[in-house]
């Protein structure tokens, strides 16, 4: 396997009095792309949320191989529009991230154009309809130059045009030696993006395999299953 | 019964005419307590931010003690800032007292915990939306409580204009610390007081008019602006 990215160290979170997340470890491959599978409530976005930083797991740790960590950038399952315009939003992370303020609106534009979202630059992005918005959270996510990419369903609620756009970008954004961890139901999508599969069943990893040995021989019997409830709908 | 009839033509003559007395009390009126909001404001808002996003001791203390000062009755304000600015008070020196600066001041102290804890609980409704996303995008605390402030401007809106209407109504703490002087201190709550007690009815139901007609706008203003607002900005 390519040299690892992170490290998950037997991780454990615990909320509500319930462990979400039961003794994990696994080590994300830089430069490749992840996908992570597993059914309603297995824990996906929780994991990807510890891996992100946004929680402080309850035991074990998240190591990143490398000392200065890698610039992070995470599109959430419901993005959150500020109230502002869509260029705006852009250049707001883009403040955040110590971007000078010359650079901003230009860097800003050119991801607007890159994901055909230009014509929505000065439209108030909290009264886009829920597909646009999430485009535009993968445009603000990418404008950020982002090192990991974490993608949380990013095509649950585009229609079917959008979503092989959305996949065209995340294909370009891989080509721009970012490492990208997604999550999805969509299996098709997972086939044709993904070089490894990790399924996550009731807070476990019950399997972190390159994505040809998954569909073809999926090695637990949740995954198996999972593979045939969803291929059933398709 | 006529007297009530007349006093209602007197009134509105008083009205119509723009008596210049009514009018001096009026922009009194208006001076004062759009000031005090002012200030009210610059300290309300950061403050009622900080507490809704800032992670300290003692900040659900905090939250119970604004909510709780919101009901803060005018007159125990008005006696307490009369002890603070008397003679003998630790700022009597300044020689404030019986002057409209007085009447600022406790009309600050009275509206301000309102504003601060309408607004804390404006930001701390956004606050639970817009976390995650802000933190992933390497927002401070401070920066994120800054930011929510702008994201809910038009429900803020709301909260000062509370204040406001509080404060123009008001007319314990004012009577209190303004001493109701002709010409100097003299305002619409204060002369409506002293009017209707000396049986002096049209220049206190002129008043009266004024008075309830200023608190209705204002409060039609605030729902046309958050109407407009969320149409247009979501
Ligand atoms: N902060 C929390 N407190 C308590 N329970 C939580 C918390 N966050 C998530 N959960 C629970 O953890 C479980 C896993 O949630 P998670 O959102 O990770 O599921 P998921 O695998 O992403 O599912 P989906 O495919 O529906 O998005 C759920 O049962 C959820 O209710
Ligand atoms: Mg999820």
């Amino acid at each position: 396997m390519a040299e690892a990215l992170l490290a998950l160290e037997s991780l454990r979170f615990d909320a509500g009095g319930r462990t979400l997340i039961d003794s994990v470890s696994a080590r994300i491959p830089a430069g490749r792309r992840t996908v992570v599978l597993g059914p309603n409530g297995a824990g996906k976005s929780v994991l990807m949320r510890l891996m992100h930083g946004l929680i402080e797991p309850t035991a074990g740790r998240v190591v990143w191989s490398d000392d200065r960590k890698p610039v992070q950038a995470m599109v959430f399952q419901r993005p959150v529009m500020l109230r502002r315009s869509v260029l705006d939003n852009l250049t707001y992370a883009l403040s955040l991230a110590g971007v000078s303020h010359v650079e901003r609106t230009a860097r800003a534009l050119d991801v607007l154009h890159r994901v055909g979202l230009a014509h929505l630059a000065s439209r108030p992005a909290r009264v886009l309809s829920g597909g646009e918005q999430q485009r535009v959270a993968l445009a603000r996510a990418w404008v950020l130059r982002p090192q990991v990419l974490f993608l949380d369903e990013p095509t649950a609620s585009l229609d079917p045009g959008s979503s092989a756009e959305v996949e065209r970008l995340i294909g370009v954004i891989a080509t721009e030696s970012c490492s990208i961890v997604m999550v999805t139901h969509n299996l098709g999508l997972a086939r044709r993006l993904a070089d490894d599969i990790l399924f996550v069943d009731a807070g476990r990893i019950t399997e972190h395999t390159p994505v040809a040995d998954f569909f073809a021989a999926p090695r637990s019997a949740q995954a198996e299953h999972y593979i045939r409830g969803e291929l059933s709908w398709t | 019964m006529s007297t009530l009839t007349d006093s209602f033509a007197t009134a509105g003559a008083l009205v119509i005419q723009a008596d210049p007395q009514l009018l001096g009390i009026v922009a009194l009126s208006l001076k004062v307590s759009l000031t005090a909001v002012f200030l009210a404001s610059c300290l309300g808002l950061p403050v009622g931010a900080a507490v809704a996003v800032g992670r300290f001791p003692g900040r659900r203390g905090l939250t119970v003690i604004l909510n709780g000062l919101m009901g803060l009755p005018p007159v125990v304000v008005g006696l307490l800032v009369y002890l603070l600015l008397s003679r003998a008070g630790p700022l009597g020196a300044m020689g404030l007292l019986f002057t409209p600066t007085a009447m600022v001041i406790a009309q600050v102290v009275l509206i301000t915990p309102i504003i601060a804890a309408l607004s804390r609980q404006i930001v701390a409704d956004a606050w639970r939306e817009y976390e995650e996303q802000l933190r992933s995008l390497g927002a401070s605390t401070p920066r994120a409580a800054f930011t929510l402030l702008l994201d809910t401007r038009f429900s803020l809106s709301t909260a000062v204009l509370a204040g406001l209407g509080r404060a123009v109504a008001e007319v314990g703490a004012v009577m209190i610390v303004g001493g109701n002087i002709d010409g100097v201190t003299r305002v619409m709550t204060t002369t409506i007081a002293l009017e209707t007690s000396k049986g002096d009815l049209p220049l206190a139901l002129a008043l009266g008019f004024i008075l309830i007609s200023i608190v209705l706008v204002l409060n039609a203003l605030a729902h046309a602006v958050r109407e407009w607002a969320v149409r247009r900005y979501g």
